[in-house]
């Protein structure tokens, strides 16, 4: 190989960090041989917020809006995983109309969060039309978020014990008008996407990890789908009462940038299914669980892991006993899917680079914390 | 034979082509003109905080309890009290509202017992200073009074 005897013609370049499809601040060393990618190195912390520590200063009620800014594009799933994590700690479960309607919006989250990737991923590989189409539908998402809880990206939707708002006149319909509206749409993206040439050969075979990597590098989330393994936590360890829910989990078999599309393309569909299913067996009830006021949870820890958008979300909480944790652990699914970025890329073009790091669907927020 | 036929006329293409065709009608337009037509903003948006007066004598509905101050996780709410040496009652005498460190998150409005502090539907609240940005008592409860210009 030629790189053996000429090493003058390798070239370190850095990507980022104020490249535009970085999808935010993150900085790539790419270590390049003409087009051909021969390595690459992310450097983060560029966004580094410390929300780790900041949950040590905070009381257990305090802290919750904080989460809503680690991963800003699921902000509803980050909650629901911190509410679970402090449910677990205090023994409490939220009452079964509250489960239903974490369920119902997360669900509208997922939908939004893969709308966001979408777009901007279409962006990337050179589609500039889907990021409108995209965007127009999360705005319905977006709509039902403020009308619930009023705010639409960093909603602070659920509390500890269940959820502070009661659903507004005429949220069941919403969504069902949602859901009855957002299938064409899916299919309308597909149409624009799914066999488009330029499409197809920006994708198919880019940036392939197989199951195995996937395990190793302990990706999870649509890339290990992707991939052929039949892992979803809803499913495996359901929480919030998705075991009542009949959905599937769409599997792919090459694991490249195609299948993952593919993927998250039929997830949308199968969350329209469950949102569907919630709403149409909404309970009636309370709304929160018992909690004391002071949430004073007793020693100990707890891990919970919810199946967020983007892969496996676990928050772990150890208590010692005072109204402020002791210490916090956010595993966020971006953080370590992007540690496969050099294995995917090495050997691709620089064009195909762009690709593969927008089909992780990376939030930076989320990778600094 | 049909894929060369399909890939000769362009028939991915001119598919995708055809989605964006059908939404050109006026009736699919779904973009905001925002500065000439207000959005309207839902019932419970969190948005610039007000403090709610007693409508029949202009009393501040406030009752100094401070529980909106430790509620907040950024602790910006300061609020400033007297104890009124007749009626042996905290009048309130100040109230700041950092809106530059807030992130409406609603606790504070969540812990107020009698719904003095609310976040409202306005959502304007740039301001060409810092020091515009830190809510006083007066802005509080008569709202934010934009400058307005005439052209
Ligand atoms: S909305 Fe949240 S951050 Fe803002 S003042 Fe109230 S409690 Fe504090
Ligand atoms: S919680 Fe309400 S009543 Fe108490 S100090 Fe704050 S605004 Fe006043």
């Amino acid at each position: 190989m030629a790189e053996t005897f000429l090493d003058s013609t390798e070239l370190v370049l850095n990507m980022g960090p104020q490249h535009p499809s970085t999808h935010g601040v993150l900085r790539v060393i790419v270590k390049l041989d003409g087009e051909k990618v021969l390595g690459t190195e992310c450097v983060i912390g560029y966004l580094h917020r410390g929300v780790e520590k900041i949950a040590e200063n905070r009381t257990y009620t305090m802290f919750a809006p904080y989460v809503d800014r680690i991963d800003y594009i699921a902000a509803v799933s980050n909650g629901l995983g911190y509410c679970l994590a402090v449910e677990k700690l205090l023994n409490v479960e939220a009452p079964a109309r509250a489960q239903a309607v974490r369920v119902i919006l997360t669900e509208l989250n997922r939908i939004g969060s893969h709308l966001l990737w979408l777009g901007t991923h279409a962006l990337d590989i050179g589609a500039i039309t889907p990021l409108f189409y995209c965007m127009r539908e999360r705005e319905y998402t977006l709509d039902i978020f403020e009308k619930y809880c009023g705010a639409r990206l960093t909603t602070h939707a659920f509390r500890i014990g269940g959820l502070q708002y009661e659903t507004y006149e005429g949220f069941e319909k919403e969504c069902l008008d949602f859901c009855d509206l957002f299938l064409p749409k899916v299919d309308e993206y597909e149409e624009l996407l799914t066999g488009n040439r330029i499409w197809r050969e920006r994708l198919i075979n880019v940036g392939i990890l197989n199951e195995a990597d996937c395990k190793a590098f302990g990706v999870t989330g649509p890339m290990l789908r992707a991939a052929g393994c039949k892992w979803d936590i809803r499913k495996a360890l359901p929480y919030s009462g998705y075991e009542k829910y009949d959905f599937e989990i769409p599997t792919r078999e090459n694991g490249d940038t195609y299948d993952r599309y593919i993927v998250r393309m039929q997830e949308m569909r199968q969350s329209v299914r469950i949102i569907r299913q919630a709403v149409e067996g909404l309970p009636t009830g309370p709304i929160t669980a018992k909690v004391p006021k002071v949430i004073k949870p007793p020693v100990g820890e707890a891990y919970v892991s919810i199946e967020a958008p983007k892969g496996e979300l676990g928050y772990y909480i150890v208590s010692d006993g005072t109204t402020q944790p002791y210490r916090c652990r956010v595993r966020p699914p971006s953080f370590v899917n992007l540690q496969a970025l050099d294995r995917m890329s090495r050997g691709s073009l620089v064009a195909d680079l762009v690709a593969i790091i927008g089909t992780i669907d990376i939030v930076l927020g989320e990778v600094d914390r | 034979m049909r894929t060369i036929l399909r890939k000769v006329f362009l028939v991915d293409l001119l598919q995708g082509m055809w989605v964006t065709f059908r939404t050109q009608h006026p009736k699919n337009i779904v973009t905001e003109q925002y500065p000439f037509e207000r959005p309207k903003v839902a019932e419970r948006y969190r948005g610039a905080p007000r403090l709610n007066i007693n409508p029949e004598n202009g009393q501040t509905l406030c009752i100094c309890c401070d529980l909106c101050a430790l509620a907040c996780p950024e602790a910006l709410i300061v609020v400033g009290w007297e104890r009124n040496p007749e009626t042996k009652r905290k009048d309130l005498v100040t109230f700041t509202y950092d809106t530059s460190r807030c992130m409406f998150c609603g606790l504070c409005e969540d812990a107020c017992p009698v719904d003095a502090l609310e976040l409202t539907q306005d959502f304007e609240l740039a301001s060409y200073s810092r020091e515009g940005a830190i809510f006083d008592r007066q802005i509080l409860e008569e709202g934010i009074q934009p400058k307005k210009y005439v052209f």
